[in-house]
């Protein structure tokens, strides 16, 4: 149901590779007889010490999870890892990880990289792990957590908090007219609830139940900063891209034209809501988002993105890799950061107008290391 | 005198022939022969490319894929026959597979009534597209892909958008995704179901009156009319039947996922029209037949499964089946064309 | 309680064929009228057909002659007249009506299922199926059954270019897939067989073919009635020829009586039939 967007251009640009891929599988009577005796290539690696590893992201066009694939791609060789990139058709597609869940188990990998898709697939996690395979989640902690042997990801509560932290410095005691532009509206995610609910948190505001978007009081006072009073306007689905971003955005104005401080779940949101704010001629507004994608980044320096928590998922996948080669061979397991249940990859705010109080680094410096160049 | 020269002509034009005719002539007869054919090719293909294609537990981790799509294909081909199509396969899956889980996780119900309620509601379902198509008289098209929303709407609705775990449901409800094996060869009873569902609807399909006049009435559906064909009653029929194949697929799918999903199988309308088109079923009606569509399940999985063990990452292979599809009606086009 | 014969072109009769009309007719219409809205369709139109005869039906576009077929064979319900069918009086409210009374038709467009084979199609709707369990609980078809005896009624028919039953019909010729429609019409007991032209499409040998066939059907005691527009094959295989013009019966001659020419004169009212004693 909910797409992010497609990116025609990459794919026009593999259209080439791909089609000699599909003539390689229709003619394979004829190619792969050669490429069968040729050890290096062809897809077991038996009797190498090159170690099976399957990344399965929840699609292949959302830019965070296109980042991830292609970092762990150029970063596979440095451990010897045949790595095989697998995901879901599109956002909600258990059906898809499942398949590439139990197509890693058939190809003999040692381990798996998953980002969950949702609850649907812990039949089939549980079973590779059965099978003998080391399973990390990446980005999305599986519910219940330990469904995988570890997560790595960013802590998104903390990501949505600086948000929060930031934005309340920012307004200086200004009322705050808040809108929150979240990710989906028919079904619950946790990296929805924690980016949404950690950023009013980080504004002093009580959430109520801290998994529940929308459920918090939707006046008052806010006491981060300065403090002061808040309004929320709305909380609106974006499906984390520029035309859903722009369409809640839109709504949200409809309700209320004085909107300050909109809060988005990534940055495609972000800038959808940015548009919107400037066709009905609001350039007060701030925004703040979670990502920090090099196009994130960009705007954060254009001014469009006040400040945005930058995540690293290329950091994710390459230390997934890492733990999954180093247990084959023999090595330990990963442990969870302390004080959390994840193996935490850590999250830097990046704005070109730090507040005291509220550790970042300006957009320069999330530049150089942030995803999806 | 009429009747030699006749018969003459007709030995002529047979001696005419060419290779290439008489294979226009053979397909013609047997649809299924050409994706057969292509099956049977990406087995030897993958065979040779990777040792871990053919292997027992892969076969029985293919058959586990194809399972669903292969079931819910069997109700697209019934439509799909009768010249229509439906989007809102995979909505009336998920609705079902829902208000099944739900009326037994969360309402207690004892897993056979909870089934059975589910299963009733997607035949309903299904004779619901079969009412609007048969008395408001709307296209296939138009009214399935407004059901494919309605139903999509209710069922995330009625779930509040949040999944159930197949441990919080009577046995039942998961049994299809348990198995049995000889070996590494390991099958699920949601194989065993899928393979009845064949069974029984090929044998509906192909020995009975009521299969007939669905090839009638797909073909030309104002002949079957004037032949003495109840068509409306055969195509609300139709629906109907393949509302009820929808229910036992959302059964399928719960024991394949271990979990009930509102957003499941986003795609499934899309994957069932796939293997109904690449297994030899003409979109234009009347022609086809189920041992085609299985094939062409079999076949979209094989590539799927087979790049998958080739280490392919998984991008290229929407690509592999998109020629497939556009090849296979092609064929079609072409059989479409014999001549006597 | 039949109606009064209507008077016949006796002497135009040849002696040969005279023994058809010593019965009474096996369908007649009297009085038909049907008008849409203020366009009159018949306007009263009377009609006799005998056991074992081909009775055509001419007339100009729009001169009310499928309108007659229409009302015979249940697809219009006049507004008033009456038939009878073997002296008993009729109504028939849609085709399926006129089909079990034994009224079948072939329509131009012929009906025929192309995808099918040409047992199915002889037998659709018809089905027949296999005898025990096998048919009456899990409703099995007899297929070889049906296509033995598919190929016996095809064979009645005289038609030999047609061997394989299990043929689709759309491999087959226009003539051939003419002959499966015509066997289909003749196959189940039916009194009396209304071709709607049968030869429009087809070619001279073809429509040879399928004229054989209409003496055929004829010859085994059906009566046929043939619409068309092609005066030769009309004289060529009709015992009688129904004029229709403007809504009305402009009078029933036969080939013999009359030449062609005669017979289109009549048919577009450059000439006017004298009523016959």
């Amino acid at each position: 149901m909910h797409s992010l967007p497609v990116r025609p251009s990459r794919a026009a640009h593999r259209l080439v590779a791909s089609a000699a891929i599909v003539g390689l599988a229709l003619t394979a009577t004829a190619c792969n007889r050669s490429s069968s005796s040729d050890t290096a290539a062809g897809g077991s690696g038996g009797g190498e010490e090159s170690v099976g590893v399957t990344l399965i992201t929840k699609d292949s066009t959302n830019p965070f999870f296109v980042a991830m694939q292609n970092g762990a791609k150029e970063d596979a060789g440095k451990n010897n890892v045949k790595l095989t990139v697998a995901s879901g058709k599109q956002e909600g597609d258990d059906q898809g990880q499942i398949t590439a869940i139990e197509d890693s188990i058939a190809r003999g990998d040692k381990g798996i990289l998953i980002t969950p898709m949702s609850t649907g697939v812990n039949a089939a996690i549980k079973k590779a792990r059965d099978a003998g395979l080391y399973v990390i989640a990446l980005d999305t902690p599986p519910d219940p957590a330990d469904t995988v042997d570890i997560t790595f990801a960013t802590d998104n509560r903390l990501a949505g908090k600086l948000d929060g932290e930031w934005a309340a410095a920012t307004l200086d005691g200004k009322p705050a007219v808040i809108a929150l532009l979240d990710l989906f509206d028919d079904k619950i995610v946790s990296v929805d609830y924690n980016r949404d609910q950690g950023f009013l948190e980080g504004m002093g505001i009580d959430v109520g139940d801290p998994k529940k978007n929308g459920d918090e009081a939707k006046t008052g006072k806010y006491t981060g900063g300065k403090g002061g009073d808040y309004t929320i306007v709305c909380n609106e689905a974006s499906n984390g891209a520029e035309d859903g971003g722009r369409s809640a955005m839109e709504r949200c104005l409809a309700k209320n034209k004085d909107i300050n401080l909109v809060y988005t779940i990534n940055e495609p949101a972000a800038v959808g809501a940015n548009a919107a704010l400037k066709a009905a001629g609001n350039s007060d507004a701030i925004i703040v988002s979670v990502d920090g994608g090099c196009a994130g980044v960009d705007s954060v320096k254009k001014g469009v993105i006040g400040a945005t928590s930058q995540q690293y998922p290329l950091k994710m996948a390459t230390l997934g890799m890492e733990a999954i080669a180093k247990i084959a061979r023999g090595g330990e397991a990963p442990k969870p950061t302390d004080g959390l249940d994840f193996f935490n990859t850590g999250v830097k705010l990046v704005t070109d107008e730090p507040v005291d109080g509220v550790e970042s680094i300006d957009s320069t410096e999330g530049a150089d290391i942030c995803w999806g160049k | 005198m009429t009747t030699t020269t006749g018969s003459a002509a007709a030995e002529f034009s047979r001696r005419q022939q060419s290779p290439l005719q008489r294979l226009q002539h053979v397909l013609h007869g047997r649809p299924w022969l050409s994706p057969l054919f292509l099956l049977v090719v990406a087995f030897v293909a993958f065979f040779i490319a990777t040792p871990t294609f053919l292997t027992a537990s892969s076969m029985g981790i293919l058959l586990q894929q194809t399972a669903v799509v292969a079931a819910l294909a069997v109700g697209q081909t019934l439509i799909i026959l009768t010249a229509g199509i439906d989007l809102s396969v995979g909505a009336v899956m998920v609705l079902s597979m829902m208000v099944m889980a739900s009326l037994a996780a969360d309402g207690g119900m004892p897993g056979l009534i909870a089934l059975l309620i589910g299963v009733a509601l997607a035949t309903g379902a299904g004779a619901l597209n079969g009412f609007l198509v048969t008395r408001i008289n709307l296209p296939p098209f138009i009214v399935t892909l407004g059901t494919l929303s309605i139903f999509t709407a209710i069922a995330l609705l009625y779930s509040g958008g949040s999944s159930i775990q197949a441990d919080r449901m009577p046995r039942l409800l998961n049994f299809l995704g348990e198995g049995f094996g000889i070996g590494a060869f390991r099958l699920t009873w949601g194989i065993v179901v899928v393979a009845l569902i064949y069974i029984v609807m090929g044998f509906v399909i192909s020995q009975t009156a009521w299969g007939r006049y669905v090839y009638a009435v797909g073909d030309d559906r104002e002949s079957a009319r004037l032949s003495g064909v109840p068509s409306k009653r055969i195509l609300l029929g139709v629906y109907t039947v393949a509302g009820l194949i929808y229910g036992l697929a959302a059964w399928l799918l719960i024991g394949r996922a271990g979990a009930a999903t509102p957003n499941a199988v986003p795609d499934a309308n899309l994957q069932s029209i796939t293997a109904v088109v690449i297994g030899g079923t003409s979109l234009f009606g009347g022609r086809g037949t189920l041992i085609g569509t299985l094939i062409g399940a079999l076949i979209v999985q094989t590539f799927a499964f087979g790049l998958s063990q080739l280490g392919v990452d998984q991008q290229w292979r929407y690509l592999a089946i998109g020629v497939l599809v556009i090849v296979a009606v092609a064929i079609d086009q072409w059989i479409r064309k014999v001549k006597a | 309680m039949s109606a009064e014969r209507l008077p016949l072109t006796h002497d135009a009769i040849p002696e040969s064929r005279r023994h058809i009309y010593e019965s009474d007719p096996i369908l007649s219409a009297r009085d038909l009228v049907i008008t849409f809205g203020r366009v009159v369709g018949l306007d009263g139109v009377n009609l006799d057909l005998y056991k074992g005869e081909v009775l055509a039906v001419i007339g100009d576009n729009g001169a009310g002659k499928s309108t007659l077929i229409k009302c015979i064979t249940g697809a219009y319900v006049p507004d008033s007249g009456t038939l009878e069918l073997e002296g008993k009086r009729v109504t028939f409210r849609r085709p399926q009506d006129a089909r079990e009374a034994g009224i079948e038709t072939v329509y131009q467009q012929l009906a025929v299922i192309p995808a099918l084979d040409i047992a199915s199609n002889l037998y659709l709707a018809r089905e027949e199926r296999r005898p025990g369990i096998l048919g009456s609980v899990f409703r099995m078809l007899d297929k070889k059954g049906m296509k033995e005896r598919a190929g016996t009624s095809v064979q009645n028919l005289g038609i030999q270019t047609i061997q394989n039953m299990g043929q689709a019909v759309e491999t087959l010729s226009g003539g051939q897939r003419q002959a499966v429609a015509v066997a289909r019409a003749a196959a189940f007991g039916s009194k009396v067989v209304v071709l709607d032209e049968p030869t429009a499409a087809l070619g001279v040998k073809e429509s040879g073919m399928v004229l054989d066939m209409i003496k055929q059907l004829r010859d085994t005691g059906l009566a046929v009635i043939l619409i068309s527009h092609n005066m030769p094959h009309v004289w060529e295989v009709a015992d009688r020829i129904h004029i229709q013009r403007l809504g009305g019966c402009a009078g029933v001659i036969t080939p013999q009586s009359h030449e062609m020419g005669d017979g289109v004169a009549i048919m577009t009212g450059a000439k006017t039939l004298e009523p016959t004693a």
